[in-house]
């Protein structure tokens, strides 16, 4: 199972969500940090780097000497990372998406494709469990690619993934969710939560993934998050309290489910939910 | 000659719109006939990204040789200089005074992009 942890707003509690699910499942789990602007995962779990590879978007690179200006790259381009004024085209790689239509509509061969680098892909093992993250590099707008890239290590071997998701609703999350079997969507009970959570429900209804709710910080704000997923129909599958010790064990860097081991039960009883879910339990919205 | 002056409106009386890439449009006067053409920009306005080198790609398409507006970013100002088109800013209120000033040699035209993309 392919499970993405995603919300509207940032700083609900995604990573802590998926690097606590990742310890609860144990051994053989994968856990993506898509987040690759900010990737954090890997400072809850800490283990051996086993992988560190450079990835590159493919950017057009004209030999002047077969253009002959006719310009077609620039209206096949709907970036406009390419542009002819009647002379070799001009390139833009910042506004490059890396497509390869530019080479593929020249009529005389002169495009060729050249790699631009836009980050890295580390792997990790910690405690049996594979850990893979992005990390984009600075003055890089185009985060897909590299979500991509990161994705793209993903082992179908039969064990459970999870997608750790950048906050919001546009494209990197939209490459995030992509192809995955759930979501969770990770809110607090307040009015800014209850917003954004409201804007990623319609993304994932607009993706038809099945989805439920973590409402984290339970004790905060006001009941309209409930009331809300009541009135949708849209399962509330965990619960995670206000609980000052969880916020202690987050500031050093530690896992709940390892400095709470009460929290353990809250984590297994989540993964019981979605799978009930998942077989036909009848709540997926 | 024909200059491209960026504007919202048809006519010579318009507002002068200080941006290039997602002006609203433009006015291409030409300075032989004293005539001039609007040209719709609204392409460029809502393209996610490079509305500077469609914006050009419009201009030059009218046969534009200058332009004139309020500010120019980096893309805008490759695209332009790559097509030739001399790059003049004005703070002027209407079409109309930034064409006079325009004719009277007052404005001086850009060596470099004057403000960062996405500046407004």
């Amino acid at each position: 199972m392919i499970l993405a942890v995603a919300s509207g707003k940032g700083g609900t509690g995604k990573t802590t969500v998926s690097v606590n699910l990742a310890r609860t499942i144990g051994s053989g789990v994968q856990l993506l940090d898509c987040d690759v602007e900010e990737p954090n995962a890997h400072l809850f779990l800490r283990g051996r780097q086993t992988g560190n590879e450079v990835v590159s978007i493919p950017i057009p690179e004209v030999d002047e000497s077969l253009c002959d200006a006719c310009g077609e790259c620039g209206r096949f381009c709907r970036y406009h990372a390419i542009v002819s004024f009647g002379s070799s085209p001009l390139v833009f790689p910042e506004l490059c998406h890396g497509c390869g239509g530019c080479a593929l509509v020249c009529p005389r061969g002169a495009i060729r494709e050249a790699g631009r680098r836009v980050g890295v892909v580390e792997t990790q093992e910690v405690d049996g469990i594979t850990l893979v993250l992005g990390r984009l590099d600075i003055g890089v707008a185009m985060a897909p690619p590299l979500i991509r890239a990161v994705k793209s290590r993903m082992k179908n071997n039969g064990t459970t993934v999870i997608l750790d998701a950048p906050p919001g609703t546009s494209c990197p999350v939209i490459a995030t969710l992509r192809g995955s079997d759930f979501v969770l969507l990770v809110t607090e009970p307040t009015p800014f939560g209850l917003h954004d959570l409201q804007l990623a429900v319609d993304m994932v209804r607009e993706l038809t993934i099945p989805f439920g709710v973590v409402v984290n910080r339970m004790g905060i704000g006001d009941d309209r998050v409930h009331r809300f997923c009541r009135e949708q129909g849209i399962p509330i599958l965990l619960e995670l309290p206000d609980d000052r010790r969880i916020a202690e064990a987050y500031s050093r860097g530690e896992l709940v489910v390892d400095a709470l081991p009460e929290y353990h039960s809250h984590f297994a009883t989540l993964l019981w939910n979605i799978k009930e879910i998942r077989n036909g339990g009848g709540r997926a919205s | 000659m024909k200059v491209a002056f960026t504007t919202s409106g048809q006519n010579l009386e318009a507002p002068m719109d200080a941006r290039f890439g997602r002006a609203a449009g433009f006015l291409i006067y030409d300075t032989d006939s004293d005539t001039f053409e609007p040209v719709d920009n609204r392409q460029s306005v809502n393209t996610a990204q490079g509305a500077g080198i469609q914006a050009t790609e419009a201009i030059v398409r009218h046969g534009a040789n200058c332009l004139v507006t309020g500010h120019c970013g980096p893309n805008a100002f490759r695209a332009l200089s790559a097509a030739g088109i001399r790059i003049y800013t004005t703070q002027a209120e209407t079409v109309a005074e930034a064409l006079e000033a325009f004719r009277a040699g007052a404005l001086a035209s850009i060596k470099s992009a004057d403000v960062e993309g996405h500046w407004s």
